[in-house]
């Protein structure tokens, strides 16, 4: 069955990362050519340098609707939410000179989060894992109840990795900040940069991480917007770059790709979703039409490119092996796609069961996919589903 | 990540299916753990002459049961009670670490047929009844002879 077509190629995993965009690799070039200055430096081509991360700065902070001043330039999200978490905490601790205080974050964050959270679990520090209802919404009631006289940080995602759910942000940061303005707030928006309106200021958030390659990018580039006023420590410490915040000579053709990137994903943000909604309503609705599917996350409130979908009685290591054969590139977050034996936390967060969560799938569309790849993946994944099911014994009865 | 041959039994698995009025039945592993193997055999003469197997799990897992049930078609049961997981693992050309644990859930399987192919039969059941109940965790759990790698990295 991996044969029936030959070449087709359709990238649906938008959500891993992205290509770069050529107007992207464009604007990079003369960052490894000619310009080749360190923006620390003070002669001519330092000054040089200097200016392009300046530009680039403000490139970024008037789409996320900030001042340059508060933009700081990482090597990754991963960075950007290590940093974030931790410098907050640290500031709390030395601020209040204690070991211990505590955190409120969600039970679907991405890894870099989760795992960051757990990290400091294991050195004392207290952290609430608020769960989410059956589409992945993190409810504000839930978050300001969990509230603390010692709560350092909120930290809760913009936008869900594995589903599409868009969290309530705002309105979170509203109800937590009403309750102790002191609390700092943070948002993963890793996710939601470059895809949906993203506005910092807008938002009321204290720090907001974001990635380049999720926007047409290149990888290895990253962001952390931190309000003025908010004291975040250092996570990198180095030779002063980025006003003392983050050492380390600064990825200059990243840094100018990413201002880039973000500028054409802005102008081209409300004609490409609209397309790109009408596409994925359909590859949602028509997939849905296979017996037992669910499409998880939020119906409405989702990402513009994700489709995500659990198919009952299969396993989605095997789906996706066979949905690769047939060129089309996707992603689950079945316990086969990793080293541990659990599937995804955040379809268990959302109270599937073990044995659905182990068949799903997600599709993450672009400027890129047509109709007519919407239609080859709804061909292809109904083949898949049966076949897999044809090999299954569940659901026979 | 796997072999040809891994791909090949994947997306071509052999004996697929289920055999009516089947001689043996054996189902090992729980859909918690996203595993399950289940295999029918004709006996005659205490001969497997025929075997089909259905499987919900990973790649590797339809991978090691299409093989495991090459491996024992035509064989004697007791040839058949003496397939290993590394027999299984060696005859796909190898499997990544994390997914070994596959060739054991087929060794068990065609154990758990047998099982109940001497259950029927009236045989002595005594060794056959130690078999794990074929979910991961308990693989790790009980000290058997599998061939796994305890390093997983």
């Amino acid at each position: 069955m991996s044969h029936d077509h030959d070449k087709k190629f359709v990238y649906a995993d938008n959500a891993a990362t992205t290509s770069v965009h050529p107007k992207v690799l464009a604007a990079m070039l003369p960052l490894l050519g000619e310009v080749s200055g360190n923006p620390s430096s003070l002669h001519q081509k330092g000054r040089e340098a200097k200016q392009y991360i300046d530009s680039a700065r403000e490139k970024v902070a008037s789409v996320l609707g900030c001042d340059a001043k508060e933009i700081y330039f990482t090597g990754c999200g991963s960075e950007s939410d290590n940093w974030a978490i931790k410098g907050a905490v640290q500031n709390y601790l030395e601020r209040n000179k204690t070991d211990k205080c505590h955190i409120i974050t969600s039970k679907v964050e991405h890894h870099a989060v989760m795992h960051t959270c757990k990290a400091l679990e294991k050195k004392g520090i207290d952290v609430t894992y608020v769960g989410v209802d059956e589409n992945a919404t993190v409810n504000p009631d839930d978050v300001v109840a969990a509230m603390r006289d010692d709560t350092a940080l909120v930290a809760i995602m913009m936008a869900n990795n594995e589903v599409g759910t868009i969290e309530p942000i705002k309105e979170i940061t509203k109800r937590v900040k009403e309750k102790n303005p002191k609390v700092v707030v943070f948002t993963d928006a890793v996710q939601a940069v470059g895809h949906i309106p993203v506005n910092a200021h807008d938002l009321g958030v204290d720090m907001l991480a974001f990635s380049g390659h999720k926007f047409r990018a290149p990888k290895g580039v990253g962001g952390l917007y931190i309000k003025s006023g908010v004291v975040c420590k250092a996570l990198i410490e180095g030779g002063g770059q980025e006003k003392g915040k983050r050492g380390g000579t600064e990825n200059m053709p990243g840094i100018v790709g990413m201002a880039r990137a973000l500028e054409i994903a802005n102008e081209e943000m409300q004609d490409d979703n609209a397309r790109l909604a009408v596409l994925r309503d359909d590859l949602i609705r028509r997939l849905l039409e296979l017996p037992n599917s669910r499409l998880t996350g939020h119906p409405t409130k989702r990402l513009p490119g994700t489709a995500s979908f659990t198919f009952e009685y299969i396993e989605g290591e095997s789906l996706l092996l066979m949905l690769d054969m047939m060129g089309i590139c996707a992603s689950t977050g079945s316990a086969s796609s990793s080293k541990s034996l659990e599937p995804s936390h955040v379809l268990l967060a959302m109270g599937l069961p073990h044995e659905i969560a182990h068949g799903s799938l997600r599709l993450t569309l672009s400027h890129e996919t047509t109709q007519a790849d919407v239609d080859y993946i709804v061909e292809c994944v109904t083949k898949v589903v049966n076949r897999l099911r044809e090999i299954s014994p569940l659901g026979r009865n | 990540m796997y072999s040809e041959k891994v791909m090949d039994h994947f997306t071509n698995p052999r004996n697929v299916g289920e055999i009516e009025n089947a001689d043996a039945v054996g189902e090992v592993g729980n859909a918690k753990c996203g595993d399950i193997m289940k295999i029918y055999m004709k006996i005659e003469n205490d001969v497997i002459v025929d075997v089909k197997f259905q499987t919900f799990g990973c790649a590797s897992a339809i991978a090691t049961s299409s093989m495991a049930t090459e491996l024992i078609k035509g064989k004697s049961v007791d040839e058949a009670l003496e397939l290993s997981n590394k027999a299984v693992v060696e005859a796909l050309d190898g499997l990544p670490p994390a997914k070994v644990h596959c060739s054991v859930l087929a060794e068990e399987a065609v154990k758990a047929a047998i099982l109940d192919y001497y259950k029927k039969t009236g045989k002595d059941t005594t060794e056959l009844e130690k078999i794990c109940t074929g979910c991961c965790e308990s693989c790790s759990a009980h000290d058997h002879h599998h061939d796994i790698p305890t390093d997983e990295d």
